[in-house]
C-alpha cells in the first residue's frame, strides 16, 4: 500500500468512527434522556401522558399506603400540586413522609404516575438537588429539618 | 500540638512545591545545571512533609481528638479503630489530603527512579509535577483545612456516614486515587517533553511503567468501588452510570488507550504526538473527575459537602491545567518530529483502531455525563441521562472493540497477515459459536443480547489465551519443550494475554446478568421461597445491638433440593448517632453466582419483606477486573519495562526542532 493509501485508510477509519459515535449520541439523545419536573410543572408544561420522566418533591404527610404485595401508593407534592405515585418494590432506606424524593417512571395522567425507581436522599445532609431547587424556587426552603414540617401545611404565598 | 505540626508541615510542603515548580524550570531553560537539579530533593522533601501532615491527621482520628472540627464531624469514639483510620479520607478535607499525599509520593518516586533521564527533561517533569502539587496544596490550605480547631471541643463526634463504615472505604479510595493521581506523572512527562521540545521512543520507555501502574490501580479501584456499591447499597446493582462512576470510567478508558498507544511509540517510534495528547487528556479527565465529585456540582454519596467556593477553586485549577497543557500542546506539538504512517493491517494498525474506538467511547461517556450539567447551566432545563443512553451509545462502540482484541494481539508488527490470523482464531470462533448454540438451545432463545455477549466473551478469552499457547505449542511439540518455551516467553506477552482474557471474563459476568432472577416478596418465618433452583427460608428475626448501631437481623438458610447449603444474615441497621437506617445485604456465594437478599422496612414480629436475587456468574465481573490488573502487573514485571531500564537505550537524543 502506498503512503497516500495508508494515510487515507487512517483518516477514513477515524472519520467513520467519529461519524458512528456522533450518530449514536444524537440518536440516543432524542429518546433516552429523561426530563425532570415538579408536579406543578407537569400541568404547567402540559406533559403528555405516557412520557418517561422524573418527578421530584416531598412525600406528602399521611399519604403513604402499602397495598397488597410490595405495592406502595404515595403522593409527591411540591406544595402547590400533588401527584399520586404507584410503585412496586422496596422503598429506599431513607424514604419517609415529609422528606424529599425523586421518582422515575411513566406519567399516566396529570394526577397519576407509575414509578419504576424511587430515589431518596443518601443521608440526612443530602437531599436530591432537584428537590432542594424546586423547594427553593417556591420559597419553601427553610433548611433540611424544617422542609419536612412545611410540606404538610398549606402553602404560604 | 501534633495537629498544629501537621498543619505547619502542610504549609512547608506548599513552600517546597513552589520551589520545585519554579527553580528546575528556570534551570532547564537557562542551562544552569545546579538549578535544574533542585527538582529531585524538593520533590522528596515535599513528600516527607505531606506524609507528616497526613500522619498528624490520622493521629487525631485515632485518638478521637474532638477539638479538631474535621474529627468531630466525621468520627465517633465508639467506632472500631479501622474505621477511625479509614474515616480520615471518608470526608472532603481528608480525602483531598490523601489525594495530595499520593501526588507527592508519585513525585518523589519519579525523582528517585528518574536519575538516568536527561537532566532537562527530568527538571521539567518535576517542575510540572510540583505545579500540580502547588495548586492542590493551596486548595486544601485555603478552602478545606482539615486541621481547623473547634472551641469549645464537644465531648463526642457526629460519627461517620454509616454507608462508609465498611472495609470498602479502607480500600476503594486509596486504590482509585493512586490510579487517578498516577496519571499525573504521564501528564508531567508529556508537559515536560513539550517544554523540552524533544520526544522519542526513550520517552515512551520512561513513561510507560508509570502509566501501567496508574492503570492497574484505577482498574482495581473502579472494580472495588463497584463491588462495594453492590453489597453495601442493597440495590443489587453494581454499575448505575452515575456521573460519579462515569468520572472514574473516563480516565480509565483514555488511560487504556494510552497504555496501548505508548507501546506503538516505544516499539515503532510512531503515534508520538497522539500519545502526548492522550497523556494530557487522561490526567485532565482525572482532574475533571475530582472536580465533579468534590465541587458539589453533583450530589451523591461521594460528595461530602457542598461549598460553592471550593467548586470555583477546583474549576480554576481545572481550567489552568487543562487549558495550559492544551495550549502548550497546540504551540509545541507541531514542532515535534512526527512518526511514520504504517500499514492498516498490522499490530500498530489494530492499536490505532483500539485507540479510535476507546476515544469514541470516552467521548460518549463525556457527553452523557456533562450534557445535563451544561444544559441546566444554560437553559435551566433538568434532564437525566441514564443507563438507556449509555447502553445505546457506549455498547455499540465497545463491543466491536472486544471483537478486534484477539486479532490485534495476534497480528505482527509492521505488516500483518489477516488471513493467517483469522485461521489461528478459528478455534476461538468455533468455541464461541458452540457456546451460543448451546445457550440458545437451553434458554430457548431468551435474552439474545446475553447469549451473544457470552459468545463474544468466550471468543475474547479463548482468543487471547490461545494466542500465547499457539506461540509455545503446536502439533508435534513435546510438553517439556512447550513449557520451556512458555517460560521463555516475555512476561509482557503473558500480561497482554491475561489482561485481554480478564476483559472477556468480566464481559461474561456482565452478559450473565441477563439470566438473573429478581423477586419481591413478604415471607413468614419458616416459609420457603423458591428462586432459580434454590430455596430461601427465614429461620428467625432477631433484634441486636452493637456499640454504634442497632439492627434487625433475619437469620436465613439457603437450600438446594431441601438441603441447607448456606447461612445468610441480611439485616436492617439503624445507626444511633445519625439516626440513619441502612440495609446490609445477605449474600450466599454459590460457584461464581450469588443469592442476594435485601430486607425491606416493614419487618413485623413474624414476617418480613425482602428483595431476592439470583445473580448467575456475577463474581466474574470483578474477578475479570482482577485478572486484567494481574495482566498489567505481569507486563510491569517484564524486564524491559522496569523503571530505569531506559538508560540502556541508545543515546541518540537529537533535538526535534
Amino acid at each position: 500500500m502506498t503512503r497516500k493509501g495508508r494515510r487515507l485508510a487512517l483518516i477514513g477509519s477515524s472519520l467513520a468512527v467519529v461519524a458512528v459515535a456522533l450518530g449514536l449520541v444524537l440518536f440516543a439523545m432524542r429518546s433516552n434522556v429523561t426530563y425532570f419536573f415538579s408536579p406543578a410543572e407537569i400541568v404547567e408544561k402540559n406533559v403528555a401522558p405516557g412520557t418517561r420522566l422524573r418527578v421530584g418533591g416531598l412525600v406528602k404527610e399521611g399519604s403513604v399506603k402499602k397495598e397488597s404485595g410490595q405495592k406502595v401508593v404515595f403522593a409527591v407534592t411540591d406544595t402547590t400540586r400533588d401527584i399520586a405515585v404507584t410503585y412496586v418494590g422496596l422503598l429506599p432506606d431513607l424514604f419517609r413522609e415529609g422528606q424529599g424524593v425523586v421518582v422515575e417512571g411513566v406519567l399516566d395522567s396529570h394526577e397519576r404516575f407509575s414509578a419504576t425507581t424511587v430515589l431518596a436522599k443518601h443521608d440526612e445532609t443530602y437531599m436530591p438537588r432537584e428537590v432542594a431547587d424546586s423547594l427553593k424556587k417556591q420559597g419553601h426552603w427553610q433548611g433540611e429539618a424544617k422542609a419536612g414540617a412545611e410540606a404538610g401545611s398549606a402553602p404560604k404565598k | 500540638m501534633i495537629v498544629e505540626v501537621g498543619h505547619f508541615a502542610l504549609v512547608l510542603a506548599l513552600a517546597m512545591a513552589i520551589v520545585q515548580s519554579l527553580v528546575p524550570l528556570w534551570g532547564a531553560a537557562r542551562d544552569d545545571e545546579a538549578m535544574a537539579r533542585v527538582g529531585a530533593p524538593t520533590a522528596v522533601a515535599q513528600c516527607l512533609l505531606v506524609t507528616i501532615s497526613f500522619l498528624a491527621l490520622t493521629w487525631a482520628y485515632m485518638t478521637s481528638d474532638f477539638s479538631v472540627e474535621n474529627v468531630v464531624a466525621n468520627s465517633h469514639s465508639a467506632k472500631p479503630l479501622v474505621y477511625k483510620i479509614s474515616g480520615v479520607w471518608g470526608n472532603h478535607e481528608g480525602s483531598m489530603l490523601l489525594w495530595v499525599l499520593i501526588l507527592a509520593l508519585f513525585g518523589a518516586a519519579a525523582a528517585l527512579f528518574g536519575r538516568d533521564m536527561p537532566l532537562k527533561l527530568r527538571a521539567n517533569v518535576l517542575a510540572v509535577q510540583g505545579m500540580v502539587s502547588v495548586a492542590f496544596l493551596l486548595f486544601i490550605l485555603a478552602t478545606s483545612n482539615p486541621f481547623a480547631r473547634l472551641v469549645p471541643a464537644p465531648a463526642e463526634g457526629r460519627d461517620l456516614n454509616p454507608l462508609l463504615q465498611d472495609p470498602g472505604l479502607a480500600i476503594h479510595p486509596p486504590l482509585l486515587y493512586v490510579g487517578y493521581v498516577g496519571f499525573s506523572i504521564a501528564f508531567s512527562f508529556a508537559a515536560g517533553a513539550l517544554i523540552s521540545g524533544r520526544i522519542d521512543a526513550a520517552w515512551a520507555r520512561w513513561t510507560r511503567p508509570w502509566v501501567m501502574i496508574a492503570w492497574i490501580f484505577l482498574t482495581l479501584g473502579i472494580a472495588m468501588g463497584s463491588y462495594w456499591a453492590y453489597y453495601e447499597l442493597g440495590w443489587g446493582g453494581f454499575w448505575f452510570w452515575d456521573p460519579v462512576e462515569n468520572a472514574s470510567l473516563m480516565p480509565w478508558l483514555s488511560g487504556t488507550a494510552l497504555v496501548h498507544s505508548i507501546i506503538v511509540m516505544e516499539k515503532r517510534d510512531a503515534l508520538k504526538v497522539w500519545t502526548l495528547f492522550l497523556a494530557i487528556v487522561t490526567f485532565s479527565l482525572s482532574l475533571l473527575g475530582t472536580f465533579l465529585v468534590r465541587s458539589g456540582v453533583l450530589t451523591s454519596v461521594h460528595s461530602f459537602a457542598t461549598d460553592p467556593q471550593r467548586g470555583v477553586f477546583i474549576l480554576a485549577i481545572l481550567v489552568i491545567f487543562i487549558g495550559g497543557a492544551l495550549a502548550l500542546y497546540a504551540w509545541r506539538a507541531p514542532m515535534l518530529k512526527q512518526g511514520g504512517i504504517f500499514a492498516p493491517i498490522s499490530r500498530e494498525g489494530a492499536l490505532v483502531l483500539n485507540n479510535l474506538l476507546l476515544s469514541a467511547c470516552t467521548a460518549t461517556v463525556f457527553v452523557g455525563t456533562l450534557y445535563p450539567l451544561a444544559l441546566e447551566a444554560t437553559t435551566g432545563e433538568k434532564i437525566s441521562v441514564g443507563a438507556p443512553f449509555f447502553n445505546l451509545t457506549f455498547g455499540p462502540l465497545f463491543l466491536p472493540l472486544l471483537l478486534i482484541v484477539p486479532f490485534g494481539q495476534a497480528l505482527a508488527w509492521k505488516r500483518g497477515d489477516l488471513a493467517a490470523v483469522t485461521q489461528r482464531l478459528i478455534f476461538a470462533g468455533v468455541a464461541a459459536l458452540i457456546l451460543v448454540g448451546l445457550l440458545w438451545a437451553v434458554t430457548s432463545g431468551e435474552s439474545v443480547l446475553a447469549i451473544l455477549g457470552a459468545g463474544l466473551a468466550l471468543f475474547v478469552i479463548v482468543g487471547s489465551i490461545g494466542e500465547v499457547i499457539g506461540r509455545v505449542w503446536r502439533k508435534g511439540v513435546s510438553l517439556p519443550l512447550a513449557l520451556r518455551r512458555a517460560v521463555g516467553l516475555p512476561l509482557s506477552a503473558w500480561g497482554t494475554a491475561f489482561a485481554h482474557a480478564g476483559l472477556g471474563v468480566s464481559l461474561l459476568g456482565l452478559a450473565a446478568t441477563g439470566w438473573g432472577v429478581e423477586k419481591i416478596v413478604t415471607v413468614k418465618i419458616g416459609e420457603i421461597v423458591p428462586i432459580a433452583g434454590y430455596e430461601v427460608r427465614v429461620r428467625a428475626l432477631e433484634p441486636r445491638a452493637e456499640a454504634n448501631y442497632s439492627e434487625t437481623v433475619a437469620a436465613m438458610d439457603v437450600l438446594r433440593d431441601g438441603v441447607k447449603i448456606a447461612d445468610i444474615t441480611p439485616s436492617k441497621r439503624l445507626y444511633t448517632t445519625r439516626q440513619m437506617p441502612t440495609t446490609e445485604a445477605g449474600i450466599a456465594t454459590i460457584g461464581f453466582g450469588q443469592v442476594y437478599v435485601a430486607l425491606a422496612d416493614d419487618a413485623g414480629p413474624d414476617r418480613v419483606g425482602m428483595r431476592l436475587y439470583w445473580k448467575p456468574l456475577v463474581l466474574l465481573i470483578w474477578i475479570g477486573s482482577l485478572v486484567m490488573a494481574f495482566g498489567g502487573a505481569l507486563s510491569l514485571a517484564d524486564r524491559r519495562m522496569r523503571v530505569g531500564v531506559a538508560r540502556r537505550a541508545p543515546a541518540r537524543l537529537a533535538p526535534a526542532e
